[in-house]
């Protein structure tokens, strides 16, 4: 049995799927990418391998994809993570037009046609706001780990209107709401409503066609989830591997590379008059 | 004789003065704004007038400023910290056409006319970068606290680019900086200098004209002054002396609020040469 892999270098997390000839995740891992990143992607493949013994020689070809993909020193190729996130999430849900990616330090709208290629995209670049980063300023601010925040916000009854839109003042309002005796859920919930409004925007920007597949790590918090399905009107599709959907995508990839190496080479002597 | 209470409740600092009429300030103060702000401003008036050995019933009016300016209960009147940055920059040098305020949490160019009336401004009030808040960042990041910026600006040799685009994505450049092995006073130098460039372009969006006039915390740093100066070479750039710079927005809402009595009691301008703020 032939192995792909695909392994996404993230601004805050590594993570890592190995896939079967069938495009069948077998693996998966994840680890922080901290300051050394070409060790975080040899940690994340290793663990992918792990878990049946695997050596890597089985592992017939390697993607690197996401900010670091050019760390992964052992990838045969590279993806950008735009690609990767379009092709995974097609893959996944084979209804997708639309993904929002929301990762630790970026966010990603990308539009993506019936046979899952990348018809357009558009993320945040120069600015913080409305990622990942914003959620965690405002768990560092109220003390709450950030797989808390989503259940908490949930429970908000009278949400607090979040009026900042730079990651930096957030944290002084949310302590300014703080200071004025709102509860801690209802702050929550003005905050993923902010990350919600802005993802909203850049969304439209591409275009928001069903189904919106939601992806990376952000996707994992079900507060993200509440707050964009009601900015949006639309119901996401969200998988327990949402945040592996960059890594599946690159592997997915890397089985294309390996079935088309095996296509006999007379396909294309044939072709030539 | 009258006495006006001028409050400017910044984003970081509070800072309060009394003047009197005869443009003599009887006290002044600032302290860290907090969270809690109208507790804060009833706070620092009490200890203003501790200060100048006075009672509430002495004081005639008072003139509220800064962005927390709704939050003081006891004011007699608003006005935004605009107009009462001119005014006050307009009182200490009276060829100010152009203020450049640089804050905590703001970044505001104002082009003022003769007057020092308000003509056109810009603020940076989305983001973080260009403000005092992207230096305190940048130094937290580091290791260092937000005092011990100046002094290790102080050592800065050979300062190395600092984008400057947003305060957050900053952390991975100076990370990446360190691990290269820059010191941390050429990334704060980086960091200023990044400040720079970003005042400068806010002051070529309100067409600024010389006399230049800088306040605001921030600009106590000495390499701030010393950058801009540089940048706008040939130009009159005027800076107050230490924490002088904090204060002239409380400055310029008390002498507004000795022109609104005189205003109000129907009375002459008696000492123009303190109250009206142009010569």
């Amino acid at each position: 049995m032939a192995y792909a892999a695909g392994v996404d270098v993230g601004s805050r997390q590594t993570k890592a799927v190995r896939v079967d000839e069938e495009g069948v995740i077998v693996a998966g891992s994840l680890t922080d990418s901290g300051a050394n990143v070409v060790q975080a992607a040899q940690d994340a493949f290793d663990r992918a391998l792990d878990d049946r013994g695997l050596s890597e020689r089985e592992v017939e070809y390697v993607i690197g994809t996401g900010y670091g993909r050019y760390r992964v020193t052992f990838g045969n190729a590279q993806v950008t993570e735009i690609s990767c996130h379009g092709r995974g999430a097609a893959h996944m849900f084979p209804g997708t037009r639309t993904v929002l990616d929301m990762g630790g330090q970026d966010t990603k709208a990308i539009r993506v046609s019936k046979t899952g290629e990348i018809d357009d995209f558009c993320m945040n670049d120069k600015c913080a706001a409305g990622t990942g980063r914003f959620l965690g300023a405002a768990s560092m601010a109220l003390d709450i780990p950030l797989d808390k925040l989503g259940d908490t916000a949930l429970r908000s009854t009278k949400p607090v209107r979040i009026s900042t839109t730079c990651t930096v003042f957030a944290e002084s309002e949310v302590l300014a709401w703080l200071g004025k005796g709102k509860k801690i859920e209802d702050i929550l919930w003005g905050v993923h409503q902010s990350i919600a409004m802005r993802s909203a925007s850049l969304m439209r920007r591409v275009g928001v066609e069903d189904e919106v597949t939601f992806t990376g790590g952000v996707s994992k918090n079900p507060g993200m989830v509440a707050a964009l399905e009601e900015k949006l009107g639309v119901k996401l599709n969200v998988s327990e591997e949402s945040h592996y959907m960059g890594a599946l995508g690159a592997a997915l990839f890397a089985l294309d590379h390996i079935k088309a190496s095996r296509e006999p080479a007379r396909h294309t002597e044939e072709a030539r008059p | 004789m009258t006495i006006v209470f001028g409050i400017d409740l910044g984003s970081t600092y509070a800072k309060r003065l009394l003047l009197d009429d005869q443009d003599n300030v009887l006290a002044s103060a600032m302290k860290p704004t907090g969270f809690r702000l109208a507790a804060v401003a009833e706070e620092i008036f009490d200890e203003c007038l501790a200060a100048a050995g006075l009672s509430r019933d002495a004081v005639d009016y008072t003139v509220s400023t800064g962005y927390g300016r709704h939050q003081v209960a006891f004011r007699d009147v608003q006005v935004t910290d605009l107009t009462a940055a001119a005014r006050g920059a307009a009182h200490h040098f009276p060829g100010t056409r152009t203020v450049l305020d640089v804050g905590g949490q703001t970044m505001k160019a104002t082009r003022v006319d003769e007057q020092s009336k308000v003509h056109s401004f810009r603020l940076n009030d989305k983001c973080a970068a260009g403000t005092g808040a992207f230096l305190e960042k940048t130094a937290r990041y580091m290791g260092y606290e937000t005092p011990e910026i100046g002094g290790l600006l102080a050592t800065a040799r050979a300062p190395v680019p600092i984008s400057g685009v947003c305060a957050v994505f900053a952390e991975s450049e100076v990370i990446n900086h360190l691990s290269l092995g820059t010191p941390p006073a050429d990334i704060m130098q980086g960091a200023i200098e990044s400040l720079v460039g970003r005042s400068l372009q806010l002051l070529k969006r309100v067409r600024a004209e010389p006399e230049h006039t800088l306040i605001g915390g921030i600009v106590r740093f000495p390499t701030m002054v010393a950058e801009v100066r540089e940048r706008l070479a040939g130009q009159q750039v005027n800076v107050l002396e230490g924490d002088a710079v904090q204060f002239v927005s409380a400055r310029g809402a008390a002498i507004l609020g000795h022109r609104r009595l005189l205003r109000v009691a129907g009375k002459p301008i008696r000492n123009p040469g303190v109250l009206e703020a142009t010569a």
